[in-house]
């Protein structure tokens, strides 16, 4: 179990041993102490491995993942898991703007509060928020899905295409094009399975409400439905 | 881009240690902003004593000059921190001390860039750490201090266009961000009789508050009116004798965060500006909303 110090060793030096690991690495569990703030902590880590990390990260943390299940044991600053691919990102305080954006796939999972842009947009990805989001989360958010158990701040989805916004309190302001959407059985299932990969229990689908898009904004055709 | 720090202490127990966190602190803000750093610390001082710190041309004598100046109108020999100097001015001679200091030949040149019973106020260009050192900012204390590290955007790099920008006694402002209706805020503040040394954007921003606050506003309620009336994307890190506050724009565009212990208020532009500051492991960290204003006052 490798244990990175960025205290003594350099950001640059983990991020290149990460990326260098063979396809059967032993090494599946990386420790990595005192990030301090530092920026692109763990990005690009393409393989399934674990990586954790004791404190709070700057900006970019694990983006690009993919496979890999990376935990932040803190705050992460902005555009945390950006454009993840797949995997899981943990964070167990809050993150910064844009966390989540363009993801394409993968969980992530933000234990605290999430500001301004959360999910911006996003292409796949699931995001489970445990606390609030801040204003314009999930503008223009093509795919995925966005569980929000506490509230959403103003906008909310702006200009949204085909993906599914869970909140389970208040909503500040929809943006354009987004409205409250009636859920269906297989919205409730998607969402309980989400809730179920995120670890998160003791909550019911029924005190969500789902808004998505009104489609009256962006040129929706019926036949291409299941591209989304 | 542009950093900005701010260290406010809820107890003296830091207050030797004052201008190390913060000379710490603009070090690594140096990525955001390398074109040049400045700095308002609140230190010692008196009710009746006014501290205004000069910005020196670079011509020689100019110190034997300034000593003499001060010999001339009675005052105390100032202190100098390499082309600053820190002069003592009693509150009722300030006004001809300032009118001396500006007709002088002898001193031609010479910037009053602050003026404060406690403030004193330090601004140049080159590399945030370098400038830090330049003037000897780790070694001095005091209660509260913002600093700022500077990317030009709006206006030239020049020591005037450095931050931070200060428009009255012990007030002081660094900003982060542009706005874009400076040059209207400025003619109708120059109205109000307000003067401005530069077209910076940033020094209309602390005018405006200067003015509220001398049409009786609290720190405070001058930043919620800016929300108003100053258009543009910004943070905002303002200092008074007693004060400290934060205020970010509507869409919050521009990255801040506070950590609170119980001994600091820290702000950092940055997490990585905060996290060699004693205590930071159990601090409360947290980013500041938009539109909404964060203040600390000293009792």
């Amino acid at each position: 179990m490798p244990t990175v110090d960025l205290a003594e060793t350099k950001l640059r030096d983990l991020n290149s041993a990460l990326h260098k690991l063979p396809h059967d690495t032993n090494e599946t569990r990386w420790i990595v102490a005192n990030p301090g703030g530092k920026h692109a902590i763990a990005c690009g880590v393409s393989l399934p491995i674990t990586v954790e990390i004791e404190g709070h990260v700057g900006y970019y943390c694990a983006g690009m993942n993919s496979a890999a299940t990376v935990v932040i044991r803190g705050n992460a600053g902005v555009g945390v898991a950006e454009n993840m691919m797949s995997g899981q990102v943990r964070v167990t305080g809050d993150a910064s703007q844009a966390a989540g954006a363009t993801g394409n796939g993968g969980l992530l999972v933000i234990e605290g509060n999430a500001s301004a842009r959360c999910g911006i947009s996003m292409k796949g990805i699931d995001i489970v928020v445990k606390g609030s989001i801040g204003a314009m989360s999930a503008f223009m958010a093509q795919s995925g899905n966005l569980v929000v158990l506490g509230d959403a701040g103003e906008a909310l989805g702006d200009s949204i295409y085909e993906a599914r916004l869970f909140v389970r309190g208040s909503v500040a302001s929809l943006g354009a094009d987004c409205i409250e959407k009636q859920m269906n059985q297989q919205d409730r299932a998607e969402l309980n399975a989400v809730l179920a990969r995120a670890e998160i229990s003791g909550v019911s689908a029924d005190d969500f409400k789902l808004y998505g898009s009104a489609r009256r904004l962006y040129h929706f055709h019926v036949d291409n439905a299941d591209a989304y | 881009m542009c950093g900005i720090a701010g260290l406010f202490l809820k107890t003296p127990s830091l207050e030797a240690q004052l201008g190390s966190m913060m000379s710490g602190m603009l070090a690594v803000l140096s990525e955001r902003g390398p074109d040049s750093a400045g700095f308002a610390i609140y230190g010692s001082g008196t009710r009746d004593l006014v501290k205004l710190t000069l910005r020196l041309l670079p011509v020689p004598d100019i110190e034997a000059a300034v000593i003499s100046a001060a010999r001339t109108l009675d005052l105390k020999i100032p202190s100098f921190h390499a082309n600053h100097a820190v002069i003592s001015v009693p509150q009722g001679r300030l006004q001809a001390v300032k009118d001396f200091i500006r007709e002088s030949t002898i001193l031609q040149g010479t910037e009053i860039v602050g003026s404060g019973t406690r403030m004193e106020l330090y601004k140049d260009v080159g590399l945030p750490a370098a400038v830090a050192k330049r003037f000897g900012l780790e070694h001095m204390s005091g209660t509260h201090a913002i600093g700022h590290t500077r990317m030009a955007t709006e206006s030239a790099v020049t020591t005037k266009g450095a931050h931070p920008f200060s428009t009255g006694l012990d007030q002081c402002l660094v900003h982060n961000g542009s706005l874009s209706n400076h040059n209207g805020v400025r003619r109708g503040l120059q109205r109000e009789g307000l003067s401005f040394e530069t077209d910076n954007d940033s020094e209309v921003a602390a005018g405006y508050l200067t003015w509220r606050i001398r049409e009786g506003a609290s720190l405070e309620d001058a930043l919620k009116l800016s929300l108003k009336d100053l258009d543009g994307f910004y943070t905002f890190v303002v200092a008074t004798e007693s004060g400290f506050a934060v205020l970010r724009d509507p869409v919050a565009c521009k990255p801040a965060l506070v950590a609170e212990t119980e001994h600091y208020v820290a702000f950092g532009t940055e997490y990585r500006a905060l996290a060699n500051l004693p205590g930071i492991a159990a601090a409360k960290v947290f980013e500041p909303e938009p539109a909404t204003v964060y203040a600390w006052k000293r009792n």
